[in-house]
């Protein structure tokens, strides 16, 4: 008796080795793949970041433009005609010109106002817009750069900057202009206050956002309460039957088809039979609710059956209706989960791009959507257009977009979590 | 008749003692109970009188909760489960088309095993029957239906200070009477209990059991428990469930002394459980 003991925990402790080590190796493989996920999100934000950084900051030049009534065309500066049509882009180039007076033949003087983006004349537009009374005077402001010029200044620093289009006489003037102080990089709002446009130095990401803003909000106020309907309903009330397992089975398959695919059933109903415009937030909205319909009914039906019965059978117990049951316990208990599975799926929508290609959000739009029937991009697909675009500062933009749209996402599934917590209760 | 199988194979017919009493708060005759195609309850008919307490007692899984249940159709939660034969609360028949389950469980309140208070405040929990069935109008009513709810369940003074704090942090005795609290804040007539003691400490469970005697002046009480003791101490009549059956109903102390049917006798002195 007492020798099969002993020989029992000999062979307990003979394998006890082994098991540490098997316990070790399964800790290690944990950690390794942990590992990998987190290089591969290093070297995904470096790169990202690396890139995109230069986004956020651009060059403006100094200029000094005199306001002259000849110049501009204009003889009475109260009339908006006139102000509208006025010739600004003329006093810009004399200003130009003032500042560099060396610079005489044609094509240097074309090559010099190059340095200069097209949208200095609507600065120059909105001072005298403003106060018509400038008329006449002189006043110094801060216009954008060209792309090129921003790109090179941004770069010029490194072992081989950026030349792109620029010739060696458009560098020196630049170079001048830099070490007077005259060319300064500052924080890059037209990022965030312009749509987008074919200049990029004039491209911004408000558009897209406020495009994505308003497809998030058709979709999230159509998704939640009708996901969160139905899986109240499949939960509470449908009787269990060969019918009920259909529809449960069909949501699980619709969660796992491809998005494009709800794009072209978008495409189908709501333009092609409905005959809704194409480009607008309110199709966007509503493809995207079919999109992510099953992910909050199935994470909905998983909150609710989280509910302890016990619950359930406390309320019913005391008299309550099922109604009651459902609206005073069920309901409370369940939303953490219905919430988090909400704004997962806002997240996935918000970052959703090939369904909203289908139904035409794709379009080149400049303008500020007001409203969800206004035509609009989203953010996605701003930084697919863009990547797609050959100049190097869209590519530094589009790394920018991308840096915004992480953002939010990383926001998104933060209030997830903050809810979740926030609301949890334990019982 | 010396082995306890030779006990189990004793044949049943109906029921001795004395299931039936005169002036009957409610009343069950030939009940069946299936789940599905499977039967937990055989023909049992018994009556349980005004203001008494009878205790409900077998081995686990005779189908003590499932007719206990029948009583104020908890059952009707239950997919699948099917009861059939006459139940009656005061003349009332509780599976009658005319029913409303609503009030019937108003009138025929229930006390759980596992205690399930509601994850809100102590004051909420005692509130809530009494705000779902529309009681009060005015706030200070519901103040004195929830206070004396808390008396009547010997759980205000512990909790007069913080009837804000959630329920669920209090300890399991206390929760299990903050759970018949809110059962009596309906003013119940019936109170049906499924073993409320067997998830708490003896000293919680003495404090229930006192309530239990407390409250048997003005109300109706059903309890099942697997405590033989605690069916001795709590109840007037007894009665003893057999694999779906019910096998006996007597005198509380008539069972545990002088039992009239062998499985009862087996039961109690341990030969099977
Ligand atoms: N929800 C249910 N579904 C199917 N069978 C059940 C269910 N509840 C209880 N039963 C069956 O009914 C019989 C009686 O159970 P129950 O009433 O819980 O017994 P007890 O409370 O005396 O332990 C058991 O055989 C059990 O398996
Ligand atoms: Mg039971």
């Amino acid at each position: 008796m007492s020798k099969s003991t002993s020989s029992t925990i000999e062979l307990v402790n003979k394998n006890l080795k082994k098991r540490y080590r098997a316990e070790k190796r399964f800790r290690a493989y944990g950690i390794l793949s942990i590992g990998f996920g987190l290089l591969c999100l290093v070297v995904l934000f470096t790169d990202i970041i690396g890139k995109g950084h230069g986004a956020f900051t651009a060059h403006y030049v100094q200029i000094e433009v005199t306001l002259n009534a000849s110049t501009l065309d204009i003889r009475d500066a109260t009339d908006p005609e006139q102000l509208a049509l006025a010739d600004y882009q003329g006093v810009v180039k004399e200003a130009l010109r003032t500042r560099f007076p060396e610079v005489t033949g044609r094509s240097d003087r074309r090559s010099l106002y190059a340095l200069v983006s097209n949208s200095a004349g609507f600065a120059v537009q909105d001072i005298l817009k403003a106060d018509p009374t400038k008329l006449g005077s002189t006043v110094s402001l801060w216009v954008l750069v060209d792309d090129d010029v921003d790109t090179y200044a941004k770069s010029r620093d490194d072992a081989e900057p950026f030349i792109g289009r620029l010739s060696e006489k458009q560098i020196e003037w630049v170079e001048t202009l830099i070490a007077s102080g005259e060319i300064k990089s500052r924080f890059n709002r037209i990022l965030f206050t312009n749509g987008d446009s074919r200049e990029p130095e004039m491209a911004g990401i408000r558009g897209a956002l406020l495009g994505s803003l308003y497809t998030l909000l058709v979709t999230l106020v159509l998704s939640f309460p009708i996901g969160v309907a139905a899986a109240m309903y499949l939960e509470e009330y449908a009787p269990k039957n060969r019918f009920t397992d259909f529809i449960e089975v069909n949501i699980n398959n619709l969660a796992a088809v491809p998005s494009i695919i709800f794009g072209l059933l978008g495409l189908a109903i709501f333009i092609n039979f409905f005959e809704m415009p194409r480009s607008l937030p309110l199709v966007g909205g509503l493809v995207l609710t079919l999109m992510t319909l099953p992910t909050i009914i199935i994470s909905s039906r998983a909150a609710i059956k989280s509910v302890p019965p016990s619950i359930r059978q406390a309320a019913y117990g005391l008299g309550a209706s099922k109604m009651q049951v459902i609206l005073h316990h069920v309901l409370p208990l369940a939303m953490p989960g219905m919430l988090t599975g909400a704004i997962i799926g806002m997240a996935q929508a918000l970052g959703e791009t090939a369904p909203l290609l289908m139904i035409g959000m794709v379009a080149f739009i400049v303008d500020l959507p007001g409203s969800i029937t206004d035509p609009a991009t989203v953010l996605p697909v701003q930084i697919y257009l863009w990547s797609d675009s050959p100049e190097r500062a869209f590519t530094e933009r589009t790394s920018g977009a991308i840096m915004v749209l992480l953002g939010f996402l990383i926001l998104m599934n933060t209030v997830a979590v903050l809810l979740r917590r926030k609301l949890e209760r334990r019982w | 008749m010396t082995t306890t199988s030779g006990i189990q194979d004793v044949p049943v017919n109906g029921t001795v003692g004395e299931p039936f009493v005169d002036s009957a708060k409610l009343s069950m005759r030939n009940v069946n109970v299936f789940y599905g195609e499977k039967q937990a309850i055989f023909d049992v008919s018994l009556d349980i009188g005004s203001n008494e307490v009878i205790a409900m007692i077998g081995p686990s899984g005779c189908g003590k909760s499932t007719f206990l249940r029948c009583l104020n159709r908890m059952n009707d939660t239950i997919e699948g489960c099917r009861v059939v034969g006459s139940l009656n609360l005061e003349g009332e028949d509780i599976y009658g088309a005319k029913l409303d389950v609503v009030p019937l469980r108003a009138r025929v309140g229930i006390v759980f095993q596992k205690p399930n208070p509601f994850p809100k405040s102590i004051y909420e929990n005692v509130a809530y029957g009494a705000k779902i069935h529309g009681l009060v109008s005015k706030r200070t009513e519901l103040d004195e239906i929830v206070e004396t709810s808390l008396q009547k369940a010997g759980l205000w003074n512990e909790v007069k200070d913080r009837l804000d704090a959630p329920g669920t942090g209090l300890s399991g005795g206390q929760q299990q009477r903050l759970c018949i609290a809110r059962t009596i804040a309906v003013s119940p007539e019936v109170i049906l209990m499924d073993e409320p003691c067997s998830a708490l400490d003896p000293i919680a469970t003495a404090k229930i059991e006192e309530l239990i005697a407390e409250l048997s002046e003005n109300y109706t009480i059903a309890i099942v428990t697997h405590s033989m003791q605690q069916a001795a101490r709590v109840s007037n009549r007894t009665a003893y469930f057999h694999l779906g059956k019910l096998i006996e109903v007597n005198e509380t102390e008539k069972v545990f002394t002088n039992p009239d049917h062998q499985l009862t006798e087996a039961y109690i002195t341990g030969r099977f459980g």
